[in-house]
């Protein structure tokens, strides 16, 4: 089988993974995008084990060894992270990522943009 | 070497190529509903999916064992999980207008930009490359637990610490949750599913180091 | 102890007393008063003491060096000579004087304490300039004072008057300080010493190169802060202080600093005949146009501001025609009669609760209100106007034989010219005295009209200070003009017959005018009264005047000037009476010269700063506001929009890479 299959197949399923991270709302789903792109990287692993155990008689088969962590870290990942988006739910009644702007600048910090150049008049004159 | 000979166009596919592909293209297409569907709960069951066609490319390149994992641990647990998720942060049943943020346009952008790199550097580099699937299967169970125990021990039991630091990670967020949330009166069901939504994780990842 | 010690006290007491009354003015208020007056008190004494040993002999030298400075040497050093002896003594009675009537003057005042202290600090710096044998030690005494008469004149800031009298005070002076301060290095870099003996011991082996730019430079400093023409201006307006600072500065200590670090200096104004010259000119146009312009005055303190312009006019003309020792005494002598004069003048002003001649005029029997004030003013106005055998007298007497003495050319050290100038001044100027000390005394003392308004009797403590002080005024003069020659130069001090006979006939002939004039003037004098009367007459002092002082200018129009047709003065100067009265528009001359274009720069300078600086600011700040703005748009606290861009700089980063790394 030509490497480039699963290549290739392992590159869209990660872009789209990558795509459901940017776009998505929901944190969950947000989530489940990133399922996605780990599994892309799982079957690159995989595919690349496999090709490497014949060609290079590679005996420590350490892509499927690395993909079995990933699983496991994965599934620990998805442990933590829902607690997180729970939690931040129970918080704030939502768990929309783009309602989440605390790191924002708010809209009474937007004030000085407003009137910064009329007090910088009025301290010019002073 | 297998390489000096490439005998094998694009253009006369073996029978395993083709399951993979149409495999493969029943895979992406989950995961593209996946992405863009505006039902939250189709999502997780496109997943199911898109994981279990993923499976299958395992099956098809002879690796058993991950397999098998991944049925377990994803398509078994992960995606249970998710939708407990989507049940505990009251995800509405149905379509949902608002599924996708107004990012969505770039997020495409960057997706399909990232996409066309790295389909072009993959097949650029590897459009010669022949994996040989006959033989001894390369991922059997016996070749991968005695490579595992054999060589990766050492990582295997750091990993188990992580999962114990990940479970007690998760216990301690929601416990402190549900002491936040016995002040109020109405986030009392919620703590009671977290709860239980939390002692699943532990369980996995536990399973799938094994 | 020894005399060194002693006179090292006589600054350091005051010093102290002005430190401790700063520290403690709020802490502890019943200390202020005694803190106020024991120490000038007490260096009273020991400037006797100090003045008792040394006794006109050999000058008392003393000095320590602090530490190298590297160039010329600069040395912490006394120098008592006779001269520096009796003006101790003459700061220290004025001071312990002035203390003790504003206890009485000031005793309602909140700001006492400060005030009090303030006093102290500025004898203590007088003091420190009498004794000092080191220029920079000087130097720093002289700019103490200028500073404390920043302070003191201002006492009462909240009159605009006050506050504009402060400032000129200080401007006017230090204008005449900074030529001052480069005469200084000028002369220690000849001298190679700043060392007064030093200085003196090489003036007399020529060993100054230039002595007439030195000289012309000190007298620089030494016109702003003796009030000489021109630099005069301030002190007719520092009267806006109260009436103690007044007698202060005007008897003893900051006036008097300049007249005696010229007879310090004399030796090296005598090396230049050109400064001998200058300085006779600058003394003649002194006393003659201040005479004039007192005789115009409205404000009785105006009035006895510039009779002290025109009094130190007659001292730098003494030291014109060389001879610092009638200057002195003449410094001697008017430090008490223009003391006296000045607390007298406060004690009246309170009890007719107006600082306007014209409205004293109005009132009858304003004598038998203030007695003391009356009797022991009436002694201080004659010695004034240098009547026998009052002190004025003799100490004028002595400055115009000086005078004469010149004119006749057997002296190396003076030029004929300048004494030509100093006694035909003088003599005029002893004429136009005469005249206004009666005109002062005629129309604050005979008025005429409704009856003056009774405050009761005036504090103990200010009546008793005047007789202490009229005694020196009565009699300074005769007993000491026999003892003087001893302590100064040696010179005799004996007036001569001439100028006796001239100068008492003109004062006389000035005060007869005057009578003359005030008895044609009483027919007008009946109109209706134009007066200005405090609000509170039955406040303290200090107070009546501060509110008389700002009461002038809307009564009458002007703070020196009054419409009276009743006035003496007036029918005097005829069509000069309005010039006089303004001061002969000199600070319209310098509101002309300097003023407006300083201002005119100044707008110049803000117009520049303003408008074209601060475009260049604005311009500077624009830029990064609007890449701010552009920035903050980004930041919309979305974190998926920053993984966006995070990974979209990723991919085109390795895009790059790899186009690189394949070389396309």
């Amino acid at each position: 089988m030509h490497l480039a299959y699963p290549a290739v197949l392992s590159a869209l399923l990660f872009c789209t993974g990558l795509y459901g991270v940017l776009a998505r709302r929901n944190a969950i789903l947000v989530l489940m995008s990133v399922e996605l792109m780990l599994n892309a990287v799982n079957l690159n692993l995989v595919a690349f084990d496999v090709w490497l155990s014949r060609t290079a008689r590679e005996t420590l088969h350490s892509g499927q060894a690395l993909t079995l962590f990933t699983i496991a870290i994965a599934a620990a990942e998805i442990g933590i992270g829902l607690a997180i988006v729970l939690a931040v739910y129970r918080n704030r009644g939502t768990s929309d990522i783009d309602k989440l702007r605390d790191t924002a600048e708010g809209p009474d910090a937007e004030g000085p943009d407003g009137d910064h150049p009329a007090a910088e008049k009025a301290e010019a004159t002073a | 070497m297998t390489l000096a000979q490439a005998p094998h166009g694009f253009l006369s596919p073996a029978g395993v190529e083709i399951a993979f592909l149409l495999v493969g293209l029943l895979t992406l297409g989950a995961a593209l509903v996946t992405v863009t569907t505006r039902q939250l709960v189709h999502a997780a069951l496109w997943l199911v999916v898109a994981l279990g066609g993923l499976a299958v490319e395992y099956l098809l390149l002879t690796a058993e064992f991950i397999a098998w994992v991944q049925v377990l641990i994803y398509v078994g647990s992960v995606v249970v999980l998710l939708l407990f998720g989507l049940m505990l942060t009251k995800a509405p049943i149905g379509r949902s207008p608002d599924a996708d943020s107004g990012n969505r346009w770039a997020a495409l952008t960057v997706a399909v930009a990232s996409a066309v790199a790295l389909v072009w550097v993959v097949v650029d580099a590897f459009r010669t490359t022949w994996i040989d699937l006959d033989g001894p299967a390369a991922g059997t169970t016996e070749v991968t637990g005695a490579s595992l125990f054999r060589h990766w021990v050492l990582p295997f039991e750091a990993l188990s610490v992580l999962l114990l630091a990940a479970l007690v990670g998760a216990i301690v967020l929601s416990r402190k949750a549900k002491a936040d949330a016995e002040g109020e009166g109405d986030g009392k069901a919620g703590a009671d599913g977290k709860a239980k939504a939390d002692a699943l994780p532990a369980a996995p990842g536990k399973e799938g180091a094994r | 102890m020894t005399t060194t010690t002693l006179a090292v006290l006589v600054p350091l007491l005051p010093f102290l007393g002005a430190a401790a009354g700063l520290l403690l003015g709020r802490t502890a208020p019943g200390f202020v008063r005694p803190l106020a007056v024991l120490p000038p008190l007490a260096s009273l004494v020991l400037a006797v003491l100090v003045a008792a040993r040394q006794g006109g002999g050999t000058a008392v030298d003393a000095h320590t060096e602090l530490t190298p400075t590297g160039s010329v040497p600069i040395e912490l050093a006394l120098h008592i000579d006779g001269f520096a002896a009796l003006v101790a003594v003459l700061v220290a009675c004025v001071a312990a004087c002035v203390q003790i009537y504003s206890t009485g003057y000031l005793r309602d005042d909140p700001r006492y304490p400060s005030y009090a202290a303030l006093v102290s600090l500025f004898t203590s710096a007088m003091l420190l300039v009498v004794y000092s044998g080191d220029l920079i030690v000087l130097l720093v005494g002289w700019e103490v004072m200028g500073i404390c008469s920043y302070f003191l004149v201002g006492h009462y800031w909240e009159t605009p008057e006050a506050r504009a009298a402060s400032l000129k005070a200080f401007l006017v002076t230090k204008l005449g300080d900074v030529p001052f301060l480069i005469g200084l290095f000028a002369l220690a870099g000849d001298a190679g010493s700043f060392r007064l003996t030093r200085i003196l011991g090489a003036v007399t082996s020529g060993g100054i190169d230039h002595p007439t730019p030195v000289a012309l430079l000190l007298l620089a400093g030494v016109a702003g802060k003796s009030a000489q023409f021109p630099l005069h201006t301030w002190l007719p307006d520092a009267m806006a202080g109260p009436t103690p600072v007044s007698a202060l500065i005007h008897a003893a200590t900051m006036v008097a600093a300049g007249v005696y670090f010229i007879a310090r200096l004399l030796p090296l104004f005598e090396a230049s005949r050109a400064a001998m010259v200058v300085l006779a000119v600058m003394a003649a146009v002194t006393m003659a146009g201040s005479a004039l312009a007192a005789l115009a005055q409205d404000d009785i303190k105006r009035v006895l501001a510039y009779s002290t312009v025109g009094q130190l006019g007659y001292m730098t003309g003494a030291l014109a025609v060389g001879d610092r020792g009638a200057a002195v005494f003449h410094l001697l002598t008017h430090g008490a009669f223009k003391a006296l004069l000045f607390l007298a003048a406060g004690v009246v002003i309170h009890a007719a609760g107006t600082n306007s001649l014209a409205a004293m005029s109005r009132m009858r029997g304003l004598r038998d209100r203030v007695p003391d004030a009356y009797w022991t003013m009436t002694v201080a106005l004659l010695a004034l106007a240098a009547i026998p055998p009052f002190s004025g007298f003799f100490s004028k007497e002595s400055v115009l034989g000086a005078a004469e003495h010149v004119t006749q050319g057997h002296t190396g050290h003076a030029p004929g010219a300048a004494g030509w100038i100093v006694l035909v001044a003088g003599l005029l100027t002893a004429l136009l005295t005469a005249a206004y000390a009666a005109r002062l005394w005629l129309l604050a003392f005979r008025g005429r009209g409704t009856e003056a308004p009774d405050h009761g009797r005036q504090p103990l403590t200010m009546t008793v200070v005047l007789w202490v002080l009229a005694i020196p005024s009565l009699a300074l003069g005769g007993l000491a003009y026999r003892l003087l020659p001893d302590w100064f130069d040696g010179r005799d001090l004996t007036p001569t017959l001439l100028t006796s006979i001239l100068g008492t006939g003109l004062a006389l002939v000035g005060g007869l005018l005057t009578y003359g004039a005030w008895q044609r003037g009483t027919a007008l004098a009946a109109r209706p009264p134009l007066g200005a009367v405090a609000a509170h007459p039955e406040a303290d002092a200090g107070l009546v005047e501060a509110e008389a002082i700002a009461t002038h200018r809307p009564a009458y129009g002007d703070i020196a000037y009054a419409p009276d047709p009743a006035d003496p003065g007036r029918l005097l100067l005829g069509p000069l009476h309005r010039p006089a009265a303004a001061g002969f528009h000199l600070d319209a001359v310098y509101e002309a010269l300097f003023v407006r274009p300083v201002r005119a720069g100044a707008s110049l300078v803000r117009f520049l700063d303003r408008e074209v600086v601060d475009t260049y600011v604005r311009g500077a700040a624009a830029l990064p506001r609007l890449l701010g703005a552009a920035v903050r748009r980004a930041q919309t606290g979305n974190v998926q929009t920053y993984v966006s861009a995070l990974l979209a700089g990723t991919v085109v980063l390795a895009v790059a890479v790899l186009l690189v790394a394949t070389g396309a």
